[in-house]
């Protein structure tokens, strides 16, 4: 019984899906999943939909910010003006911005996609693939990367998310 | 604050079990730290770990990152992770008897 004095139980599994594919999208859930394993919480990661290029092979070091459809975006930095929809449109703006903020994290010690997805692995967070995604964009085992444990159907998914929190981003 | 004798030593720690002064530190009072913290045995793994780390909160002021620990130290990930299995950071933090890391990675 929770008396209102009590330390809340710790949390012991969690279950992230990724679901977007722009580098915003992507590594809010890559942190906590690593941040769970450093806490010794047990993580899971099921990618979907665009999210799943953070598992590609050939795609996973092209994953950039969106500069469209972003009303918070604000140039040259956080506290700069805000990035007019059709300047955020011209060519480069997107790789422009993801290298700016690239620099940032890797200041920080925040690991390119590729590599952050190897700790993850080997701190022992799980990452799976979904199902319909991978027959949707009509793709094979070859082009994951070895991290990649099994592609899952959400039936699975929850099956394997028993008994954790399941967090969706 | 609470305040434990550990081999004749009187030592602080803050509330979250982390010592207040790393220059208290010595290997007897890890292996105390480390047998609460449900490591059983301090390894000359585990440490090669706490001595980095100890090396960088002396440097910097503040643990690394285990991104750096893991790239300078010479213990990969994986082994870190067998090192202390209930979470790296935070319990490699306290049983080399520095502050609480402050990072997100």
């Amino acid at each position: 019984m929770n008396t209102p004095d009590s330390t809340p139980e710790k949390i012991k599994k969690v279950s992230i899906v990724i679901s977007k594919g722009s580098l915003e999208g992507v590594y809010p859930g890559l942190i906590m999943a690593n941040g769970a394993r450093m806490e010794g919480i047990e993580a899971n990661i099921f990618f979907t939909f665009f999210g799943l290029y953070t598992i590609l092979k050939d795609y996973q070091d092209k994953i950039r910010i969106a500069t469209v459809g972003n009303p918070a975006m604000r140039v040259p930095n956080a506290k700069g003006f805000p990035l007019p929809t059709l300047l955020g449109a011209l060519p480069g703006m997107s790789a422009f911005a993801t290298s700016m903020m690239q620099k940032e994290m890797e200041a920080l010690d925040i690991p390119p996609i590729g590599e952050f997805v190897e700790m993850i692995s080997d701190a022992g967070g799980h990452l799976y693939a979904c199902k319909a995604t991978v027959d949707m964009f009509h793709l094979n085992p070859d082009d994951f990367v070895p991290q990649m444990e099994k592609v899952l159907t959400v039936g699975d998914f929850y099956e394997m998310a028993a008994g954790g929190e399941i967090i969706f981003t | 604050m609470p305040t434990r004798t550990i081999n004749q030593k009187e030592i602080d720690f803050d509330d979250e079990g982390f010592m207040t002064n790393h220059l208290d530190w010595d290997l007897e009072i890890a292996k105390a730290i480390a047998s609460d913290e449900g490591v059983s045995e301090l390894t000359d793994r585990h440490i090669v770990v706490l001595e980095f780390m100890r090396k960088e909160f002396a440097e910097k002021g503040t643990g690394p990152t285990i991104r750096r620990l893991t790239k300078e130290s010479g213990v990969p990930t994986k082994e870190l992770y067998a090192l202390f299995p209930a979470g790296p950071a935070k319990k490699a933090a306290k049983i080399a008897g520095i502050k609480k890391p402050v990072g997100c990675i």
